[in-house]
């Protein structure tokens, strides 16, 4: 007890070695899990910076935030199509005869205490999860980020855009409210239309014909069980393959094929995008604040017999609606057998062609130009011309297809005959496409030819002189014409957190030998 | 290679003045602070959505600017280093792994084939007998239910509130949507009506003026005093028909914008619908109802594969 009790708090510090509590936890850990060696090279993971690596970091953090936020909502939604008489808060729904889900959504809306930011940062979330994909996805596919040895993640990432796409979908029907009912039976319809099987799919999944009493509980097990789950589990995937990958950059002052240069996981990009996670979830609460989305409460409960004008799902299903709405009504009909391809094809088949086109680029890329080699720099977009005119004219489809799922409201808004409006878009869905590929094409190779592209430009002074005549002289080069960048350096053991000096302009003091002084 | 001097034109200003960072981001975290108690207290005395909402997204969003000011500006750039080892394996590893899967396979299933096709058959069939619940147990096979409706000859016609029509209930020109009466149900004094009678059986009916007509050869006498019935279902997906264009007597579906003339048969006039909307014919009972006098002649609804018609 005594020899305890001398023990002062110095001699404990000095006991456990140079590193403190921390280095003895550390000691701890490496004698039972072995964590030394892997963990020092995974704080020294070097993050490249470019603005556009973020895209995917918010997919990630929305998707974070749809799991809280969607769990709360769990905690008070009712997944029944039970009629009941609504006895709530809200006075105009008061007396009518609403479904249990319906009900439960108004009352997270209007009686649960924070219950309406959340479902509206819920929504919220759910619009930028679905959308950073697809701009992170434009991403990869523009740099060229897929090709050999990344095919997988390409794959998985494609996968993740339709899981998501779904998602979204079902978790817009679950409120069972009078447009989100709307886009559940137009959804039955179109999985009706597919030959041979799709009865017998809808009438499983519905358990017999529409609405039933059975599609909410099983839309509320797929929304927060089974896709979250599959999603969890390619996330998971998709960050591992990354780590063990490691980033693609691009090309500049010392990156190679076989290096990877930029900041540490730890503390720089560790901090950074922890608040990257805070502002995405901070844009997610000030939008669910400010901003209202799918107020329910006025669209009313669901009544197959109800309807309202401008029907229009969520923007990621709006590509499929245009696609419904320009198709000719071209139905087979013919050997005992009906086969509404007005709906199928559009609805079915041209998705299922987009995704394919999606999933086999890297293969047909890799076809197509013998290039069997590993990729970690990216490409610039104008170098690769023929790539970023497929894309451009792919999004310009799917743009186009956008636009067409807004016919009636075009036609009403800008005074225009309904037919008018949908012939414009029949024809501008085969010739915007091919436009902006040609445009872009030629913009790529045009700009590869200019000197000094992306570089910024001598400005230029013009003259006048006395007789009055104009003249142009080349401005002195500034700073940041010719920008050298430093030699990259493996991460050292200790780096300088603090920064040299405390402010004004003072000279960089000398470093201690393996310490490098980080100012920049 | 030389380091960074403070004095390199390519330094930010907030990279130059590090101390002046440092007081920026303890300010922003400070409002950070006043910001989660301001949430705190708006959850609490539960004020309006808007201010606890602002003061959350108010403070993460102060939270996070911080952390990346202090990651960006007080943090080391570098730029670090880090070599990318390939992934790939020496050629011997690779041919003792494919050595090892073909040489202990070969072992294992040639010199034992019968147990091999045992073993693939048995896990066959157990991949079939758990697929089959799985799928089979979720709901019925499609039956007729995708052919008929609820409508039978003499139904009577209801609206929304289950009041009969009779001859007199709408004035030419008006329109309102019927439901078969047999599908009418009464709970606590409320009327309502079944799932089916809502999504299957619902018909728009429509008076149009000038009498009686033929919308088309062989539906002679269905429109008794201008009374026409259409299922309301849009042959193209199914929504609704809940637009009439009364100077036109057009339907027109707000989902896909398909319209159908009432007066000759609903046929298509515009837009992806594929097929008239299906004519109810209509006639009086012996207290002046409104009644089906008999059952639609085809399936409901958008098309489907089992559809013969």
């Amino acid at each position: 007890m005594s020899d305890t009790a001398t023990k002062t708090k110095r001699s404990v510090r000095e006991s456990m070695g140079p590193f403190g509590p921390v280095g003895k936890i550390v000691d701890e850990l490496d004698e039972r899990f072995g964590v030394a060696k892997g963990g020092r090279i995974f704080l020294d993971k070097i993050f490249p910076d470019h603005w556009s690596f973020m895209l995917g970091e918010i997919a990630l953090y929305s998707f974070v935030v749809l799991l809280a936020t969607g769990v709360f909502l769990t905690l008070f939604f009712v997944p029944s199509t039970n009629q009941i008489i609504y006895h709530g808060s809200y006075a105009p729904l008061r007396g009518q005869r609403v479904s249990e889900a319906y009900a439960s959504t108004v009352n997270i809306s209007f009686s649960v205490r924070g219950g309406m930011l959340i479902r509206q940062m819920h929504h919220w979330a759910a619009d930028i999860f679905t959308g950073s994909i697809i701009v992170h996805m434009a991403r990869i596919f523009f740099t060229g980020a897929f090709r050999k040895p990344r095919e997988l993640n390409w794959t998985i990432g494609i996968l993740m855009l339709i899981l998501a796409i779904f998602e979204g979908f079902i978790g817009y029907s679950l409120p069972d409210d009078l447009i989100s009912g709307t886009g559940l039976r137009i959804g039955y319809s179109i999985a009706e239309s597919i030959p041979f099987i799709g009865s017998y799919m809808v009438s499983f999944l519905w358990g017999g014909t529409f609405p039933g009493n059975i599609i909410i509980p099983r839309f509320f097990i797929i929304h927060v069980l089974i896709i979250p789950l599959v999603l969890l589990g390619l996330i998971s995937v998709h960050l591992i393959l990354l780590v063990r990958q490691k980033h693609t950059q691009f090309a500049g002052e010392g990156r190679t094929e076989h290096n990877v240069v930029g900041s540490p996981m730890f503390p720089t990009f560790m901090a950074k995008t922890t608040g990257f996670l805070f502002m995405v979830a901070a844009a997610s609460a000030l939008l669910g604040a400010f901003a209202q989305i799918n107020p329910i409460w006025q669209f009313g409960s669901y009544d197959p017999s109800k309807i309202s004008y401008a029907v229009q799902p969520d923007w990621y299903m709006g590509w499929l609606d245009g696609a419904l709405r320009i198709m000719p009504s071209w139905e087979f009909a013919g050997v005992g057998h009906t086969v509404p391809l007005e709906v199928f094809l559009p609805a079915v088949v041209f998705p299922g062609l987009i995704f394919t086109i999606c999933f086999i680029w890297p293969a047909f890329e890799r076809r197509f130009t013998g290039d069997n080699e590993l990729h970690n720099l990216l490409d610039r977009p104008r170098d690769r011309p023929k790539r970023t005119a497929a894309g451009a004219a792919m999004l310009a489809l799917l743009f186009t297809l956008f636009a067409a799922s807004s016919t009636d409201v075009m036609a009403n808004f800008f005074h225009v005959s309904l037919n008018a409006t949908l012939w414009f878009f029949r024809i501008a869905v085969i010739v915007v496409p091919i436009i902006a590929g040609l445009v872009t094409y030629q913009l790529c190779r045009e700009m590869q030819g200019v000197h000094g592209i992306g570089k910024r430009k001598r400005s230029v002074i013009v003259r006048r002189s006395a007789a009055g005549e104009y003249s142009t002289v080349p401005a002195a080069p500034r700073a940041d014409d010719e920008r050298t960048e430093l030699d990259p350096e493996p991460v050292p053991a200790r780096i300088d957190i603090e920064p040299l000096g405390n402010g004004g302009d003072r000279e960089p003091q000398s470093s201690p030998t393996g310490v490098r002084q980080v100012t920049r | 290679m030389p380091v960074a001097a403070l004095s390199d034109p390519h330094m930010s200003d907030a990279a130059r003045h590090p101390d002046r960072v440092e007081k920026l981001i303890a300010i922003v975290f400070v409002f950070a602070l006043v910001m989660f108690g301001l949430a705190g207290a708006a959850y609490w005395q539960n004020w309006n959505a808007w201010t606890f909402g602002g003061a959350l997204g108010a403070g993460m969003f102060a939270i996070g600017f911080g952390l990346t000011a202090w990651g960006k500006y007080l943090m080391p750039q570098g730029p670090f280093v880090e070599d990318r080892h390939a992934l790939e394996g020496t050629k011997e590893e690779r041919d003792s792994l494919a050595a090892a899967l073909v040489e202990r396979s070969t072992v294992v299933v040639k010199r034992r084939k019968m147990l091999g096709y045992l073993f693939a058959g048995g896990a066959a069939v157990f991949a079939l007998v758990a697929a089959f619940p799985l799928i089979r147990s979720l709901g019925p096979l499609p039956k007729n239910e995708f052919e008929t409706t609820d409508w039978r000859a003499g139904t009577v016609l209801v609206d929304s509130n289950g009041r009969p029509i009779r001859k007199d209930t709408l004035v030419p020109g008006g329109i309102m949507t019927v439901y078969p009466r047999n599908q009418l149900r009464v709970q606590d004094g409320q009327v309502y009506f079944t799932d089916d009678g809502l999504a299957t059986d619902q018909t728009v009916l429509i008076r149009l003026p000038g009498g009686a007509f033929t919308t088309m050869p062989g539906r002679e006498n269905w429109t008794p005093d201008g009374y026409v019935a259409y299922s309301k279902l849009c042959t193209h997906l199914g929504c609704p028909v809940g637009l009439y264009e009364t100077e036109l007597e057009m339907l027109v579906c707000p989902c896909h914008q398909s319209m159908f003339n009432v007066r000759n048969g609903a046929v298509p006039q515009f837009g992806p619908a594929p097929r008239p909307l299906p004519q109810l014919a209509l006639g009086y009972n012996d207290q002046g109802y409104l009644i089906a006098t008999a059952p639609y002649d085809q399936p409901v609804g958008p098309g489907f594969f089992e559809r013969t018609t």
